[in-house]
């Protein structure tokens, strides 16, 4: 009877096993777990595909540039020389959800990945509030495929070196090219590409206006002061390719368009940083519980289900603080699944520091409608303020550092004991926040009837300051974007004192 | 669900993006194939060429915060000892820019540190992007004599072992249908019929009609024949000549006292530089050392570059022993012969105009190319050396022959270049 429920016995898969294994898992996915999730595609690819889905930062098709050729040299290197070995699979936000098999996996690696990115990552994005928010899964592939096309159509009409030239400028500052505080809608690339394109056909026609008022002409708008013409213009605006795309002087329209394909891009990129702990460990803990629950049903054997354990153990392997690649900063994968697996603990066995620590959940009985409560509603930053234990400390045996410039030491000014908790639970969160992270630079002022200088000014954290020669470049690339001179100030936050400036012209046409 | 096998989908995706890589980077790759070039041997240089190029013209720049001043608080894990308000000492290194502003936000790639390989293809091709060997295809078809076997159709006569049995055969099928050659199961039939009728008794007429063709079957059989010499038909094979695959280079230097180590080492570069140029057009290269004072002799590389010698400059005794040695060993018709030579100019008052001639008459037609490179400052001091005075010439009469000067390292590869740049089509 019992050799009957096996699903497949040995290494080798082939489609019918993954079949058998997919059904298997789904059945367990969402009778048991009550997952909710995309449709699932899954592909079979070989490792030089695999080198290809990296460059492209996962994604199945990209438009051509260097950088892609750049980070494919890089994987392809470290992995021939065998510095890394390749992931096991790659899974896109897409809809239906596209997860990437190595044709290289043992048929125990197909169903685990199967069970880790078809579900355990499916669910997180169908879930998730940021991915909700901030990404259309079902019109991607769609727009990534426009994407492509436009940019060989631009390729072919004003050459490729003039093409580069404004993806360069435009990668440069994809890490402003988001709409932080405007994120509730949703955003549907298809609609909002055909939207944008009316406004912006309007804001040129509100740009002619301005090309007369040129000296020379009847000055009507000269008259205007300065908080007028900001508020005209929406400043200040952070989202600096946003920006660039609709006021620039100088671009042609196809320009705008490149630019806005970035934007359009990055923003679908926004949310995956932000969530990576909370996502890898849903995954990881997914994959552990079905694995773990086709094991006790008969359906893999025992052969197969150490196979599992290894490979689980490997991924979540945390290397201590003086352990090479033991930095600051967490394997996602072992602090997400020792968070997900101390959550399950808390609802069905707590002690008395858990009652303590979390009254809300600690013995409620359902540890999965917990998890899925937490995958749905937070992200990393939230997730750690609100979940980590004073046992996961324990656990990984966190201590805090105190920097401090002006002193000679570093002071060990928390550890994992009572009075040491919620401190650590404060720094590692905020090490999780975006915004403490991203420079938050600026468009203040920009005087189009004027000189057309453009101002931005970067709102600095106490101590931190614009590393000078990449923000120098960055702003090169600005200049080139903008067309005339553009200027940066650092400023003081508290203060208002401008710390630092930098300038830029535009290169001679 | 469903299961898409992708593993047939074309690959390559990201050949075009590695070019665009290339491309950008092809200052540093040429930098740093210079830099290749000044270490190794001759017979070393372009061979698992590991070229690495840093990162300037790849940097991707963007807005990125460190920390300078103040205060921050960084987690860890993995505490073994510390209790709270221990001091430790500051790591080597650790501050400010360290790994510490940039790790949590997992994006601190190492832009300034990225490297990566190149194949030997990539390698030579931008290092000798816009060069060429001058007259390369043409002489390669008018010069080379080896002729290789082709297939081209059929003939009726040849030797047995190149029978196409196929072919031969449907021709005798041909031949024995339109000649109408009985089969051999009718002639069968027959004779069973025949022996059947002689049984039984009761049809004579039939028999003795039956007799009569069977005879004349017989008779056609044997006067057709299954197989006839007609039939027979050979693969044809053609000689055609086919350029040769191999090249030889001489390289001729003079070691007399006045040859300085520097110019030796500048020759050293040129001949180089030049292998691994002939390296890159054909399968197979010899190379040949001739050095040479008052008398010339053949030499390895090591004793070529490294062994002195005193004595005065004999340069035709050079020349001569290139044109036995050429004779002997690489016959013009199957090698493309290239010769390198080397010298600071200086040569014996009578033997110029020697070595002139037997450069004009008997070298230079030989030969795909000559180059000849002057090593040193000489002529800065002197006006033309008395070897330049003689080579121009015949330099300006035969375009086989090249000559430069060069008195410093870092001219070598411009003078490398400006020997074989593309020449613009006539």
């Amino acid at each position: 009877m019992t050799e009957n429920r096996l699903l497949y016995e040995g290494a080798d898969w082939d489609f019918s096993i993954i079949q058998r294994s997919y059904d298997a898992i789904e059945k367990i996915a969402c009778e048991e777990l009550g997952l909710e999730v995309y449709p699932n595609r899954i592909e079979i690819i070989t490792a030089e595909q695999m080198l290809d889905v990296y460059t492209a930062h996962g994604m199945p098709l990209t438009y051509r540039h260097w950088s892609y050729g750049k980070r494919f040299l890089q994987h392809e290197s470290s992995y021939k020389r065998g510095y890394s070995s390749l992931a096991y699979e790659v899974v896109i936000n897409s809809n239906p959800c596209i997860s990437y098999l190595m044709e290289e996996n043992t048929a125990t690696m197909q169903a685990l990945v199967i069970a880790h990115a078809a579900f355990g990552h499916n669910h997180f994005f169908r879930n998730n509030h940021l991915f909700r928010q901030w990404t259309e899964a079902s019109a991607i592939i769609d727009y990534l495929e426009f994407a492509r096309g436009y940019i060989a159509t631009c390729e072919d009409q004003h050459g490729a070196a003039a093409v580069e030239r404004v993806i360069d400028a435009a990668h440069a500052l994809s890490r402003h090219g988001v709409h932080r505080h405007g994120g509730a809608r949703p955003l549907n690339l298809k609609l909002d590409q055909k939207r944008e394109r009316e406004r912006r056909e309007h804001d040129e026609r509100m740009f002619d206006d301005l090309w007369r008022t040129v000296p020379g002409s009847k000055p009507k708008h000269t008259s205007d002061s300065a908080t007028e013409r900001r508020r005209r213009l929406g400043l200040p605006e952070e989202n600096l390719l946003y920006f660039i795309e609709k006021v620039a002087p100088r671009l042609q329209s196809w320009q705008r368009e490149i630019i806005r394909i970035v934007r359009l891009i990055a923003q679908y990129f926004y949310p995956q940083p932000q969530a990576k702990l909370m996502n890898e460990g849903c995954a990881t803990w997914v994959h552990q519980r079905i694995m773990q629950r086709l094991h006790e049903t008969g359906q893999i054997n025992d052969a197969a289900f150490l196979e599992v354990l290894h490979s689980t153990s490997n991924v979540i392997y945390q290397p201590d603080f003086d352990r090479p690649g033991g930095g600051p900063g967490f394997n996602p994968y072992a602090l997400g699944y020792a968070m997900m697996s101390d959550i399950e603990r808390v609802c069905a066995d707590p002690t008395e520091e858990d009652r303590r620590w979390f009254p809300d959940i600690a013995g409620n009985g359902d540890p999965i409608g917990t998890l899925r409560y937490a995958w749905a509603n937070f992200r990393d930053e939230s997730f750690v303020l609100q979940y980590l234990s004073p046992a996961v400390i324990r656990q990984f045996r966190m201590f805090r550092l105190l920097d401090d410039t002006s002193d000679s030491a570093l002071v060990v000014d928390a550890i994992h004991d009572d009075a040491g908790y919620r401190a650590v639970r404060r720094s590692l969160a905020a090490s999780y926040d975006p915004a403490l992270h991203d420079a938050d630079v600026q468009v203040v002022d920009v005087d189009l009837a004027g000189d057309r200088k453009l101002l931005l000014q970067h709102r600095t954290k106490p101590g931190e300051l614009l590393s000078t020669r990449d923000a120098e470049a960055t702003l090169r690339h600005i200049a080139f974007l903008w067309g005339y001179e553009v200027r940066l100030q650092e400023v003081d936050t508290a203060t208002e004192a401008i710390l630092s400036t930098h300038t830029a012209n535009p290169p001679p046409a | 669900m469903e299961i898409i096998d992708r593993r047939r989908n074309p690959h390559g995706k990201n050949l075009e993006n590695r070019q665009r890589v290339l491309a950008r980077a092809r200052a540093a790759v040429a930098r740093a194939a210079r830099a290749a070039i000044d270490q190794g041997t001759l017979r070393e240089v372009g061979h698992d060429q590991t070229v690495t190029i840093p990162a300037d013209s790849l940097n991707e720049p963007s807005f990125h915060t460190v920390f300078t001043k103040g205060q921050r608080h960084i987690v860890f894990s993995g505490n073994k000892e510390f209790s709270t308000g221990d001091r430790l000492t500051r790591p080597p290194g650790g501050q400010g820019n360290g790994g510490a502003g940039e790790g949590g936000q997992g994006n601190g790639d190492g832009q300034d540190g990225f490297r990566f390989v190149l194949t030997r293809d990539e390698f030579l091709d931008l290092f000798f992007e816009d060069l060429e060997l001058p007259d390369l295809v043409k002489s390669q078809i008018v010069a080379t004599e080896t002729m290789a076997p082709q297939r081209t159709g059929l003939s009726v006569d040849g030797s047995p072992s190149q029978i196409d049995m196929a072919r031969s055969m449907r021709q005798s099928m041909a031949r024995r249908i339109g000649l109408k050659r009985p089969k051999t199961p009718e002639i069968v039939a027959m004779e069973e019929e025949i022996a059947l009728l002689e049984k039984s008794r009761d049809n004579p007429e039939r028999l003795r009609a039956l007799k009569d063709s069977l005879a004349t079957a017989l008779m056609r059989q044997r006067r057709i024949p299954w197989i006839d010499p007609v039939d027979l038909r050979y693969r044809r094979f053609t000689q055609v000549p086919k350029p040769s695959a191999r090249a030889v280079m001489f390289c001729l230097m003079d070691v007399s006292g006045s040859m300085s180590e520097p110019m030796k080492d500048l020759a050293k570069r040129f001949f180089l530089l030049l292998h691994v140029f002939l390296e890159r057009r054909y399968k197979h290269v010899d190379l040949v050392f001739i050095r040479h004072t008052e008398t010339a002799e053949e030499v390895d590389e090591n004793t070529f570059f490294t062994d002195p010698r005193t004595g005065g400059t004999v340069v035709s005794s050079a020349l001569a022993e290139f044109l036995k040695i050429q004779k002997q060993r690489y016959p013009q018709d199957s090698w493309n012969i290239y010769v390198a030579q080397a010298s600071d100019g200086d040569n014996s008052g009578s033997d110029t105009q020697k070595s002139t001639a037997m450069l004009e008459n008997d070298i230079l037609p030989v030969v795909q190319y000559f180059a000849y490179i002057e090593v040193g400052t000489m002529a800065v001091i002197r006006g033309d050396t008395d070897l330049w005075r003689g080579y121009s010439p015949v330099a300006q009469r035969d375009s086989k022959l090249a000559m430069s000067r060069v008195s410093d390292r870092r001219d070598i590869f411009s003078v490398f270049r400006q020997l074989f740049a593309r020449k613009v089509a006539a």
